[in-house]
């Protein structure tokens, strides 16, 4: 088996899944298409041609506003000009925006989820992580240079979320406390000193009653591409890095090593002398901080006002999309950046063709069902279950081990 | 009846699990069927009982082709099977267990007629020897008594055809002679009898025919008045086998381990080791015989620092190690073969190599404190995998993948890969192949030669009184007597583990 196919082969079936997913989405568009179904009786051939034309458009337009529109492509390149380069790149740059938190949270998850403790809390660490940052920026407003509040406010939204991951860790490894409930319990938390404290006149925006930050005027990530309107930042580049980093860690790493043995096997673990309480603390500290960090980056880099709408349940998505890459970080990036794509691509879609961007969650919701059931996605296509690459998990090895 | 299984073949994804296998028992019959783990042997019995359809082949009763396409079918054909992993509703009585599921007993409007069945179980008790108390619960009875409710319920349904699969794994010895007693009154009362193992005394004993099966397939059929250890041995593994481990006399001593008063106590709060005073010193090897579950593998587990110890002392060296982390254990020189080898050994999703350095990864020069040299860890593998003659595909395939003897081999070098002052090895050749066993012993009188105390739990006589230089046995907690290895014999240790008797 060459390297290649061996890389792809777990790509396999999600790329099945995402396929099957868009063809029932198309079923859903059809059902919901009152206008050609009631023709179908009176003028079958324009009805079902009306259904199929709607389906086109539907999904032509996500792909433009995931990617890019041809038409504003040719123009840029035919009449350059600053501000057409950046009408043609936009929706590419804001699908990467919309990708960059799902990779950070993703990656936490992988981290906790490799390590054997299921960090369910991703959310209130993403949200607490922003909060964090906000607070420690408008602290320092006007003392000291931008550039220092950045950092600063970053590393105090990483260490805040570190915090929130911790807390369930170390109830975990000290008193037994189950960090599925704990960490659910936690993003109730989150969100509510996310509320306390943007009550106060010291964060809440002047003359407002939401809760909602001031502006973070005074501080950005600074933006990757230079042109008009376009919000896409190293924010994006980090995301890209952690991934290196996280694969680096768990794979190379003593510590990593400590973490994945852990994961797969905590009995074995202890008996070759690893603490199993320290590696339970440490990959859910990781793993809080990695997703503040996404926090950070989005209240600081694009979102620039803190408020609990900073997250769209990202937290959670991300718990699908580690499902989805296998808690691979390079799968976590393309998943993200699938997933990206898709809410991005999907609000065009609502706008020109007047399907709910409902559709997208749909969607999404098919693809993360198909990936966790292996089975239907192999029964459908019929493709040869042996040659699927073995999963282990500790009752298969001991199936084996056993019977052997 | 005479049972006759023709051409048996049955294929798992990626397993011939039976190849064209026949065999044959007449009434009254014992036929012994003998092979190593994963031989076929279950799934042939499988197939027998209806659990499993055959690809091929044919099952004749009394010369009658007979399909069965359901367990119902099998029992109503009168086939009984006691399976390897018995399972009794813990909360029924004996004649709720061994009459509920048989139709005979519905009395009018389908209700239990407890009356009626209750004398039967205690008829069949008494004919022959069973000796069970019908109104005991399950759960309050010991493991070799479940076994003979599960023989009862086979009589029960009028079974003229009895299967044992593996019967003896669970009792000890003196509760395998009595089952021996119950199975040969069976037989000559006409029930056709199959019974299963993998240990070659008991064929030898027990058996009018022995079968034995190797890798799916007949290696050969042979009379037990003419069979030898050694022959069986043969037609098992499929060459010739030490039986007998090869060692010099052992040359003790200063003591390295030495546990004083020892109580520790198990999950649920009772108190498992009942103060045990043990002393083992290097050159020896120390074999603790006793049937599971009498405290053993919580004395090991306070040893090697994996349970905390309720009262007493251990000492290592003179060291006292009562409240050291497994690690600091592991440090002075104590290398541990867990029992459950599975869950304790080996993280079966994890490769070879990354198995063989579970304990040193954070050490030079597998680590440099941050980070892991792939290199050095891909070399002591293939180092280790050669020197311990590992079955593997490459030291990248999952352990887990592994058979059970090339996991083993897996722990024991990586375990041997550090100075080794003292070896707690527990069950180490459980569920092994022949020559796996032979192998592993050999690698621990070789331990104990360089110097090392070897401290040896297992629940198999034949184990204990090969490789033990003293033999020390466990029962209820407590250490019941202590044999040096050449007064050790299988009558004197058997019955220390049976207790009173
Ligand atoms: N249900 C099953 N599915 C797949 N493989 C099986 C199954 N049962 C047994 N096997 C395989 O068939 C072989 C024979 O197993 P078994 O009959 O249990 O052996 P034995 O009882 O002699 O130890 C082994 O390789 C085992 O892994
Ligand atoms: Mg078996």
């Amino acid at each position: 088996m060459s390297r290649a196919t061996r890389a792809l082969r777990p790509a396999v079936t999600p790329i099945l899944a995402i396929v099957t997913a868009f063809i029932v989405g198309s079923i859903f568009i059809l059902i919901t298409d009152f206008n050609n179904l009631s023709k179908l009786g009176t003028d079958p051939a324009a009805a079902i041609g009306g259904a199929l034309g709607l389906i086109g458009q539907a999904y032509y337009a996500m792909v433009t506003g995931a990617l890019g529109d041809p038409d504003k492509v040719g123009t840029a390149i035919t009449s350059p000009t600053a501000r057409s380069v950046a009408t043609a790149i936009r929706p590419l740059t804001e699908t990467l925006v919309a990708a960059s938190p799902l990779i950070f949270c993703g990656l936490a998850v992988a981290i906790s989820f490799r390590s054997g403790v299921f960090n369910i809390g991703v959310e209130g660490q993403y949200v607490l992580g922003a909060f964090g940052a906000t607070v420690v920026a408008i602290l320092l407003k006007d003392t000291v240079p931008a550039a220092v509040i950045l950092v600063a406010a970053t590393i105090g939204g990483v260490l805040t979320g570190a915090l929130w991951g911790f807390i369930p860790g170390f109830l975990k490894a000290k008193a037994g406390a189950h960090e599925v409930i704990t960490t659910i319990m936690l993003n109730y938390v989150a969100a509510q000193v996310v509320l306390f404290g943007l009550r106060s006149d010291f964060l809440r925006k002047a003359g407002s009653s939401e809760p909602i930050s001031k502006v973070l005027d005074f501080v950005r990530v600074p933006v990757l591409i230079p042109l008009p309107a376009l919000r896409l930042h190293w924010g994006f580049v980090l995301a890209l890095a952690m991934a290196v980093v996280v694969s680096w860690f768990l794979f190379k790493t003593t510590k990593g090593f400590e973490l994945r043995a852990s994961g797969f096997n905590m009995h074995a673990a202890r008996y070759a002398g690893m603490s199993a309480t320290g590696s339970i603390i440490l990959a859910m500290t990781l793993s809080g901080g990695l997703a503040a960090l996404g926090g950070s980056m989005a209240v600081l880099g694009d979102v620039t006002q803190m408020s609990n709408d900073i997250s769209t349940g990202v937290g959670f998505t991300a718990i699908a999309l580690a499902l989805l890459a296998g808690n691979r970080p390079l799968g976590i990036v393309v998943a993200s950046l699938l997933f990206g794509a898709l809410s991005n691509g999907g609000h065009l879609m609502g706008i020109k063709t007047g399907i709910p961007a409902d559709l997208i969650i749909f969607i999404e919701a098919l693809v993360i069902m198909f990936v966790a059931a292996p089975g239907l996605i192999r029964w459908l296509y019929r493709f040869d279950a042996t040659r699927m690459p073995k999963r282990f998990d500790d009752n298969a090895a001991a199936k084996e081990g056993s019977a052997a | 009846m005479r049972l006759e299984l023709r051409d048996i073949t049955k294929r798992f994804p990626g397993v011939l699990a039976n190849d064209r296998i026949s065999i044959s028992a007449d009434r009254g019959q014992v036929l012994g069927l003998l092979g190593e783990n994963g031989a076929g042997k279950s799934t042939l019995m499988n197939i027998l009982s209806g659990l499993y359809k055959p690809d091929s082949g044919e099952i004749l009763i009394d010369e009658t082709p007979r399909t069965f396409t359901d367990p119902r079918q099998a029992i109503e054909a009168g086939i009984g099977m006691v399976h390897q992993h018995f399972q009794l509703v813990p909360v029924f009585d004996v004649v709720e267990a061994v009459a509920l599921g048989a139709e005979s007993v519905s009395g009018p409007l389908g209700s239990f007629d407890r009356k009626t069945a209750r004398a039967r179980v205690l008829e069949l008790s008494q004919q022959y020897r069973l000796n069970v108390n019908p109104d005991a619960k399950i759960e309050d009875l010991p493991v070799g008594v479940r076994q003979r409710v599960e023989i009862l319920k086979a009589l029960y349904r009028k079974s003229d055809i009895l299967v044992l699969d593996e019967p003896s794994a669970v009792l000890t010895p003196f509760e395998t002679e009595e089952l021996f007693g119950i199975i040969r009154g069976l037989a000559k009362d006409g029930t056709t009898i199959i019974f299963i193992t993998h240990k070659l005394n008991e064929v030898l004993e027990v058996a009018d025919k022995i079968t034995v099966l190797r890798r799916g397939r007949v290696a050969g059929t042979v009379d037990p008045k003419e069979a030898t250890r050694e022959r069986l041995a043969n037609l098992m593994v499929g060459r010739d086998v030490e039986l007998t481990v090869a060692k010099g006399p052992a040359q003790p001593r200063d003591v390295v381990l030495e546990l004083s008063d020892l109580h520790v106590r198990d999950d649920r709060g009772h108190m498992a080791v009942n103060g045990v005073a043990l002393q083992i010193r290097a050159g020896e090897i120390l074999a603790l015989a006793g049937v599971q579950g009498n405290g053993q593998t919580e004395l090991v587990e306070a040893i090697v620092g994996l349970r905390a110890v309720d009262s007493g002392d251990i000492t290592i060296d003179g060291k006292s190690v009562t409240k050291s982390t497994p690690r600091q254990i592991a440090d002075l020189g104590v290398a541990h073969v867990p029992e459950d080898r599975n869950r304790d050994g080996l993280i079966g999703a994890m490769t070879v190599a990354e198995n063989f350095i579970l304990d040193t990864y954070h050490r030079e020069p597998y680590s440099n404190g941050i980070r892991l040299n792939r290199q050095a860890i891909d070399e002591r593998a293939a180092v280790a995998v050669k020197d311990y003659d590992v079955r593997t595909p490459s030291i990248h395939t999952y352990a887990g993948s592994l058979s059970g003897g090339n996991q083993q081999k897996v722990v024991v070098a990586r375990e041997f890969s550090r100075p080794v002052r003292l070896v707690i090895a527990a069950q180490p050749t459980r569920g092994l192949d022949v020559g796996s066993i032979e192998y592993i012993h050999k690698r621990m009188v070789e331990q104990r030669d360089q110097g090392a105390a070897v401290l040896i739990v297992s629940t198999e006589l034949d184990e204990v009184l090969a490789v033990g230089d003293r033999v020390a046995v466990m029962q209820g907690g407590e250490i019941v007597g202590v044999v040096d290895g050449d007064d050790a014999t299988y009558e004197k240790v058997g019955m220390l583990m049976g207790g009173v008797h």
